[in-house]
């Protein structure tokens, strides 16, 4: 899977909260709870961002509650992947099992900032930011991430087990 | 290099050979449940999914316990979610409510979470039963359908941190002052995606239910979950309880951990979490004097049989204090029996608390005890985050048995030293 994007930087310990709000969780369509997608973080956030954007984070991102909501609405945004030092457990889960591409890398992190654009490369684990010419490694998803991935999410995956996809 | 206990239950559960450590694999899964919460969402994605059966109907868990015995007509419709699925689908281990108790307190207590195996729940304190020696991890609904649909669940091979715990017990100190000293020493986020592993000679010699204390709150620190090593006492609870076979798995000597951390035992004190983290644990004595509205005994966390008797122990022959709301909740039924055989209950209905069915109840703030703008409670439960127990503006304060019995017979936070 090759992903390509422009970055939004993001502070350490950004939580489920800030990614979307209670207040919104008395729906669960994806595209209604896109539309407040960080809203708390920048309110002009949706109206800024394009569809294919990369989360570029620090510490600890998608910490706090436990809402499948929190990667659900950032996918739902158009948020093609999310790139942090480090992910809060629960967030990790939810992420891969609602087909949203994660990544840890401490470097690219460091190294880059807003509005650069990289290409991520799933299968080689590399990233490079085309704005500056580097190239970072990073350890490529694991196979069988890869696939809930590329299935669009766990429970795709379950059903191409079970041989119910529609796709097939 | 040896392995630690962890790395040989995973190795048993999954067909990856030589995996490492932040590796993801496929693991087989013993047992999966949910509750009331956690379910409904499961059942609709494992509906949706297109999946005819459950993995084995044998190996799932529906437990309603959260808002039950139904608070409202909501919670009403949602726990007819779990038993109309545990019908259509012929699922052996749905728990109605006057059979059921809180989830991490009645699995292990009906021998349907072994040593050795993986256990998946719906609810983030499913490390609790890491007491046996299983290996116990907490998921989103998504996840818990999935093994509904497949038996399997997907996880990254966790690191281990070790912690030995040395020295002699002090009176008024068990399971709860261990673990809160250690989530005090190394923080809310000192054990992020790794596996507390709980040893030393302190361990060797705690009961059960002490054990289950301390995994339940492993999450506390960001564990992925808690275990121990089975050993006698582990058997001894399991005889005639097992509803499987199992196997016993040990940590080797030269296994390999990410981090061992010693504690001395000895200068721990009775402990209380002050609001608003689990890691705000400080001596009790450092608490004395704060009013209390509320003192509740009860939760996965303190809702055992032992529990009860320690609270018992103190508020024998005592009132509690006139302006003070004492609410013991047994775990489970079969605790709630064991409590009126001893005449634990007696004792409390005497001493002017209110028991009731199980129920997580207060501990979630879901009823049963919700706080009033203001108010402060002492209470026996694993989370006093902001707003847990009620208004936003109330507040919790974590403690174990003895302390919230006392506390409520003194109407502040007192060692419990101070009234037996
Ligand atoms: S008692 Fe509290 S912590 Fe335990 S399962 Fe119920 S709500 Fe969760």
């Amino acid at each position: 899977m090759i992903i390509k994007g422009k970055i939004w930087k993001l502070k350490d310990n950004i939580d489920t909260d800030v990614i979307i709000p209670a207040r919104y969780l008395n729906t669960s369509d994806p595209q209604e709870l896109a539309l407040h997608c960080l809203e708390d973080y920048d309110p002009e956030f949706m109206n800024k961002m394009e569809q294919g954007d990369i989360i570029v984070a620090g510490n600890n991102f998608g910490c706090g509650s436990s809402r499948e909501h929190a990667p659900i609405a950032l996918k739902a945004a158009g948020i093609s992947c999310v790139i942090a030092k480090s992910f809060a457990r629960i967030f990790f889960r939810n992420a891969i099992n609602i087909g949203l591409p994660i990544f840890e890398s401490e470097k690219v992190v460091e190294e880059c900032v807003l509005g650069d654009r990289l290409e991520v490369n799933s299968v080689e684990g590399t990233i490079k930011n085309l704005t500056r010419g580097r190239v970072y490694k990073i350890n490529p998803l694991p196979k069988f991430v890869q696939k809930i991935i590329l299935a669009g999410g766990l429970m795709e995956y379950v059903k191409e087990e079970l041989g119910l996809s529609s796709k097939d | 290099m040896g392995k630690t206990i962890t790395e040989k239950i995973l190795s048993a559960h999954t067909d990856t050979k030589n995996f490492k450590l932040g590796d993801i694999i496929k693991a087989r899964v013993d047992f999966a449940f949910a509750n009331d919460i956690t379910a409904p969402i499961a059942i609709k994605y494992f509906k949706e999914s297109g999946a005819k059966q459950v993995f084995d109907k044998k190996r799932i868990g529906l437990i309603p316990d959260h808002f039950t015995p139904n608070k409202d007509i909501k919670s009403a419709e949602q726990c007819k979610i779990l038993q109309k699925f545990a019908q259509e689908y012929e699922i052996d281990h749905y728990f109605e409510i006057g059979r059921m108790g809180i989830e991490h307190t009645l699995l292990p207590e009906k021998g349907l979470v072994l040593p050795g195996e993986i256990v998946v729940g719906a609810d983030s304190h499913t490390d609790t039963s890491g007491a046996l020696g299983a290996f116990a991890i907490g998921v989103g609904s998504t996840d818990l359908a999935a093994v509904l649909a497949l038996g399997e669940v997907w996880l990254r091979v966790p690191s281990t941190i070790k912690f030995i715990y040395t020295g002699k017990l002090n009176k008024w100190v068990g399971g709860k002052d261990l673990i809160l000293y250690t989530i005090s020493q190394i923080g809310v986020e000192g054990a992020n995606y790794k596996v507390m592993e709980f040893s030393g000679e302190v361990i060797k010699n705690l009961s059960m239910d002490n054990r289950f204390t301390m995994c339940n709150m492993a999450i506390e620190a960001g564990a992925k979950t808690g275990i121990i090593e089975p050993d006698q006492i582990t058997l001894t609870y399991l005889k005639g309880r097992n509803q499987r076979p199992y196997q016993v798995y040990q940590s080797d000597s030269d296994a390999n951990y990410e981090k061992i951390v010693q504690i001395d035992v000895t200068k721990i004190e009775p402990q209380v979490a002050f609001p608003h983290l689990p890691e705000n644990a400080k001596p009790v004595n450092e608490a004395k004097g704060i009013k209390i509205d509320q003192s509740i005994i009860g939760s996965c966390t303190n809702g055992r049989i032992e529990d009860l008797r320690i609270a018992a122990q103190i508020l024998k022959n005592k009132k509690v204090h006139p302006r003070v709301r004492l609410i013991i909740i047994p775990a489970t039924q079969d605790v709630y029996l064991q409590a009126v055989k001893e005449g634990l209950i007696e004792i409390f209905i005497s001493s002017g608390a209110a028991v009731s069915t199980p129920t997580c109840g207060p501990c979630l703030g879901g009823y049963m005890g919700v706080l009033a703008k203001g108010e402060k409670a002492i209470s026996t439960t694993n989370r006093n985050f902001v707003g847990r127990m009620g208004h936003p503006e109330s507040e919790v304060y974590l403690a174990n048995p003895a302390v919230a019995a006392a506390s409520a017979i003194v109407g502040e936070i007192v060692n419990p030293e101070e009234v037996n």
